[in-house]
């Protein structure tokens, strides 16, 4: 492929990924929200996370059927415990990869 | 506002500067794309792609599972149309979360909001929220934090398609840079039992959605649906009370 076809490309790409984060930004940020929708809205963080984590600890990718017991929700049942007595974004983050990476060579 | 200003406003807003704030901020996220950008750069670079293509993706979409999909796409020569469609659909669970953002960021003029909604992934999404409702957090930080995930970002996939194939696979459990810090984020969350329970809901809807229905549709579905019905949890409860 030459220059132009992956600017083209990548153009198009670009723009189906910026609309969606710039256009509600720009409207909602110069309207005065409803009570129920700030409500709503401040639900939607917690719902994200849980939705983008949780089929990664239950879940088998490749077959995309049910798994329980992958090592990756083993370790974190540490990592959550570590992340609710320290509240420490960094901190949890390096043992969750350290007890990871031993239960990896060790499993 | 000119350039200049910008500047001064994210190297020197009140007695901290925003860069420093922001780059701590920002480490666990950079922690967790320098594996997955470097992994995406060898991917690239198997499939054909220059290193200045890769460069010319990130830079222009800044959207990690969308540009995996596209290089998979590439590899068994999918059409153009096809591939910006499908980057659309991956990405539309963005909208939701500038919608959310935009509770913090009212009234902002739409020149710092342009800037700022090209750096809105999920992760950027969860650290500026979490920042934005626990502690002194302003716009200039979390534009910093974006920025800085996005140079990172930009910088690992470049790395990747020119030195990757030396990078041993899954060493020092980086691969789990992200899961463990999704968790951490999710912990930081839960400020009040409808909080926990929202969480619990969108764990097993997306779950079941994730297993039943093909496609990437099971992150909005189910954020939707737990928060929704935990909107109405919260609303029944107060009505009782």
């Amino acid at each position: 492929m030459t220059f132009s076809d992956y600017l083209f490309l990548f153009g198009g790409m670009g723009l189906v990924t910026y609309l969606p984060r710039a256009l509600p930004l720009l409207y909602l940020a110069h309207k005065q929200l409803p009570q129920w929708l700030i409500d709503w809205l401040s639900l939607i963080p917690v719902a994200v996370l849980s939705a983008l984590l949780a089929p990664s600890l239950f879940t088998d990718a490749v077959e995309r059927s049910f798994s329980l017991g992958k090592l990756e929700f083993i370790v974190a049942i540490p990592t959550l415990l570590f992340a609710l007595k320290t509240r420490s974004l960094g901190g949890t983050v390096l043992v969750g990869m350290i007890l990871y990476w031993l239960a990896g060579m060790i499993l | 506002m000119n350039f200049r200003d910008y500047l001064t406003k994210i190297f020197l807003s009140e007695n901290r500067s925003s860069l420093h704030d922001g780059a701590t901020a920002a480490w666990p996220i950079c922690l967790g794309y320098i594996p997955i950008g470097l992994a995406l750069g060898v991917l690239a670079q198997q499939t054909g792609l220059p290193w200045w293509a890769v460069a010319m993706m990130s830079i222009l979409v800044f959207a990690g599972s969308a540009q995996f999909i596209c290089v998979a796409m590439l590899a068994v020569g999918a059409s153009f149309p096809a591939i910006i469609f499908t980057t659309l659909v991956v990405n539309l669970r963005h909208t939701l979360m500038s919608s959310a953002l935009a509770v913090y960021l009212p009234g902002v003029n739409r020149r710092f909001l342009s800037l700022f909604a090209y750096g809105i992934t999920d992760e950027s999404f969860a650290v500026n929220m979490t920042r934005f409702r626990n502690e002194v957090w302003d716009r200039w930080r979390a534009l910093t934090l974006n920025h800085i995930a996005n140079l990172v970002w930009i910088l690992a996939t470049i790395t990747g398609a020119l030195v990757g194939q030396l990078v041993p696979q899954g060493a020092f459990g980086i691969d789990y840079a992200l899961t463990g810090m999704f968790i951490c984020l999710l912990v930081l969350q839960l400020n009040g039992r409808i909080y926990i329970i929202t969480g619990l809901l969108a764990a097993l809807i997306s779950v079941y959605w994730y297993v039943l229905i093909p496609g990437d549709s099971y992150i909005v579905g189910a954020s939707i649906c737990a928060a929704t019905l935990g909107y109405f949890l919260q609303r029944y409860h107060r009505r009782i009370k």
